[in-house]
């Protein structure tokens, strides 16, 4: 090192213009997930639940409860696209507002774990010792009890509807997501970046919010996405145990167990509500597994 | 001499090793064990060493970014080892540091502009032009466009990205800034122009600093004095010209020795040191070389020797200079 060249900046061969574009990360997550055609269809089939469940009261051809004894059990037609059932009443139509019903279960019960699980997360990552100790034994044993027992549990302490229903699969998704951050933050708060935020002299809150935080968000997006899949499936078991939506509310799981008695006259009755449970878990898993691709590998350059 | 900028006085760090089923303190790492030193202000202090001896690890005990276990660190006047949490947040403003890895010292979420304006927002600069003024001041100080702003760290190469962490340290106009190996992970083309930076800045700005690194030769270019570090403790510490020319302690004279000279006619004494760094869990009593050292004599396995003047400035932990 005797010899030293003059301290001239580096010069980039491409001379970019003031108004050069600037990928975010984001947005270049976007863009690979947007090459993945599976991911695509995952994300149209979502869409379209989504839309139905939006404009459900302009798209439904009949009354949501309208019961009409006489065309009971009537099979597919040109009238009723999907038959009715045992009281008369078209199942296409509570299939759209069941729509509703799945998507709304699914989403805020996730948010709410999401919510409650990264909190309890962040906290015991960043500050570990024994407030991790006591947040990763509560997470260990809410994870000792097969989930949907554990749903059932909780319903069975609150009452059976669908709003407690909602509540206990919150719960039961809270561990899942607490361990993810809390690993997440374990890891990213040992980065350099953290402390040389640190030595900036930043607030803790602040080094949360601002840096660990966002640095955590990739594996809890992949995981809230096939979490709300697993939340439609309670949501539907705990229906159709009696233990979620109450009649005459149209939820598919509970469509499902209605029927149930009439799987050889009317099979028609279970197959929709179950066709669109299926349709739907598949969707959000494919955009899952879309996101894991587009989010997961390390940031590329 | 005037009062210096940093005086640290016995400073150590002993991490804990804990082990057993409750996780019992079962020993200790004695990562900096009693180092003292002082620095100037507008001088660079070279701290070199091999790795895990502890130069690191003093260097962030003097941001308090680890606790010291032992000993004081004066920064003009103020002993900092007893600020309150709320103190140290504003004092960190006159200290800052550049770290050794530009690919992980940098948030990849943030694009540059948020980066640099990070450390002027915690130190209550509210207006958002005038920090957006600033960001672009920074970048043309460290040889970057102002349009670079925009971007995100991983558009830029890794030069450019210890450049971004220059200016980042820069940002609050601190006195002192530690530098924790900031050209060891950058290629040798690039080294030399982030160290010419580093020393333009100095003039600049009046800035002292801490330099840290294993590299000899680049320590040489930049330091005014130099310190040698041995697990854990200061074995050498004197101007820069008087240790490479006349290396006093037998670690220094081996280290040296290891430097690679470009020239094929020249042949240099190599003095080879056998066996391996001491673990700093268990270090040998006496001197912590004389497991080492080819000059070790009896009292060296025994007593320690102390750290004082043999030349003016020039300090030497030995028992060979009486």
């Amino acid at each position: 090192m005797a010899e030293l060249a003059t301290n001239t900046p580096p010069s980039s061969p491409e001379v970019t213009p003031e108004n050069e574009k600037v990928i975010s990360p984001w947005k270049e997550a976007w863009k690979t997930f947007r090459k993945n055609k599976i991911a695509l269809f995952g994300l149209g089939i979502v869409v379209f639940f989504i839309l139905l469940a939006i404009f459900a009261d302009s798209i439904a051809p009949y009354e949501m409860n309208g019961q009409k004894l006489a065309d009971k059990h009537l099979a597919p037609s040109s009238e009723h696209w999907f038959g009715t059932d045992d009281f008369g009443r078209d199942i296409l139509t509570r299939v759209i507002y069941g729509a509703r019903i799945s998507l709304w279960v699914g989403f805020v019960s996730v948010s709410g774990s999401i919510i409650i699980g990264s909190l309890l997360g962040i906290v015991a990552g960043y500050y570990g010792r024994w407030i991790d100790g006591i947040i990763s034994r509560i997470f260990d044993i809410l994870l000792a009890f097969p989930s949907i027992l554990l749903a059932i549990a909780v319903v069975a302490i609150l009452g059976p509807s669908l709003q407690n229903a909602l509540i206990a699969i919150a719960i039961i998704n809270v561990p899942t997501f607490g361990r993810l951050i809390r690993s997440r933050v374990l890891s990213v708060k040992e980065e350099e970046y953290i402390t040389a935020a640190r030595a900036i002299g930043m607030s803790d809150m602040r080094i949360l919010f601002h840096h660990v935080l966002p640095n955590s968000m990739a594996p809890i997006i992949v995981q809230g996405s096939l979490a709300i899949a697993t939340a439609i499936i309670e949501a539907a078991a705990l229906g159709f145990l009696g233990l979620g939506a109450q009649a005459p509310t149209p939820e598919w799981g509970k469509m499902l167990a209605d029927s149930k008695d009439f799987l050889t006259d009317a099979p028609w009755t279970l197959f929709f509500p179950g066709l669109a449970i299926m349709l739907t878990v598949l969707g959000f898993n494919l955009i899952g597994d879309g996101l894991r691709d587009a989010l997961d590998p390390r940031m590329k350059n | 001499m005037a009062e210096p900028l940093v005086k640290v006085e016995n400073l150590k760090k002993h991490f804990p090793v804990n082990g057993g089923i409750f996780g019992k303190k079962i020993g200790e790492v004695k990562a900096v064990d009693g180092v003292s030193f002082f620095i100037n202000k507008g001088e660079t202090l070279g701290l070199v060493g091999e790795s895990g001896c502890g130069k690191s690890t003093t260097g962030r005990m003097l941001l308090r970014l680890l606790e010291p276990s032992e000993g004081s660190i004066y920064f003009e006047g103020r002993d900092i080892t007893k600020l309150s949490k709320g103190e140290l947040r504003k004092i960190r403003r006159e200290m800052q540091m550049v770290f050794q890895d530009p690919f992980a010292s940098l948030n990849p979420r943030h694009t540059v502009e948020k980066i640099l304006e990070e450390p002027l927002i915690v130190h209550g600069m509210k207006s958002s032009a005038e920090r957006k003024k600033r960001v672009r001041e920074l970048l043309e100080i460290v040889g970057l466009n102002s349009y670079h702003a925009k971007r995100y760290p991983h558009q830029f190469s890794g030069g450019q990205r210890q450049r971004i962490g220059i200016a980042r340290a820069l940002a609050v106009n601190p006195k002192l800034i530690i530098a924790d190996e900031p050209v060891s992970a950058l290629d040798v083309s690039i080294q030399s122009q982030v160290l010419n930076l580093l020393q333009d800045l100095q003039e600049e700005f009046d800035l002292t600093y801490l330099f840290i690194a294993h590299d000899l030769g680049v320590v040489r270019h930049i330091s005014d004095r130099v310190g040698v570090m041995y697990l854990g403790r200061i074995v050498e510490l004197s101007d820069s010209e008087p240790l490479y020319e006349n290396p006093k302690h037998p670690y220094t004279k081996a280290l040296l020795s290891a430097v690679p000279i470009p020239d094929v006619e020249h042949q240099s004494e190599r003095v080879i040191l056998q066996g391996d760094v001491p673990s700093p869990s268990n270090p040998p009593k006496g001197c912590p070389f004389h497991t080492r050292c080819p000059q070790a004599m009896e009292e060296c396995a025994n007593k320690q020797p102390l750290f004082k003047e043999v030349e003016k400035g020039h300090y030497v932990a030995c028992h060979l200079y009486k």
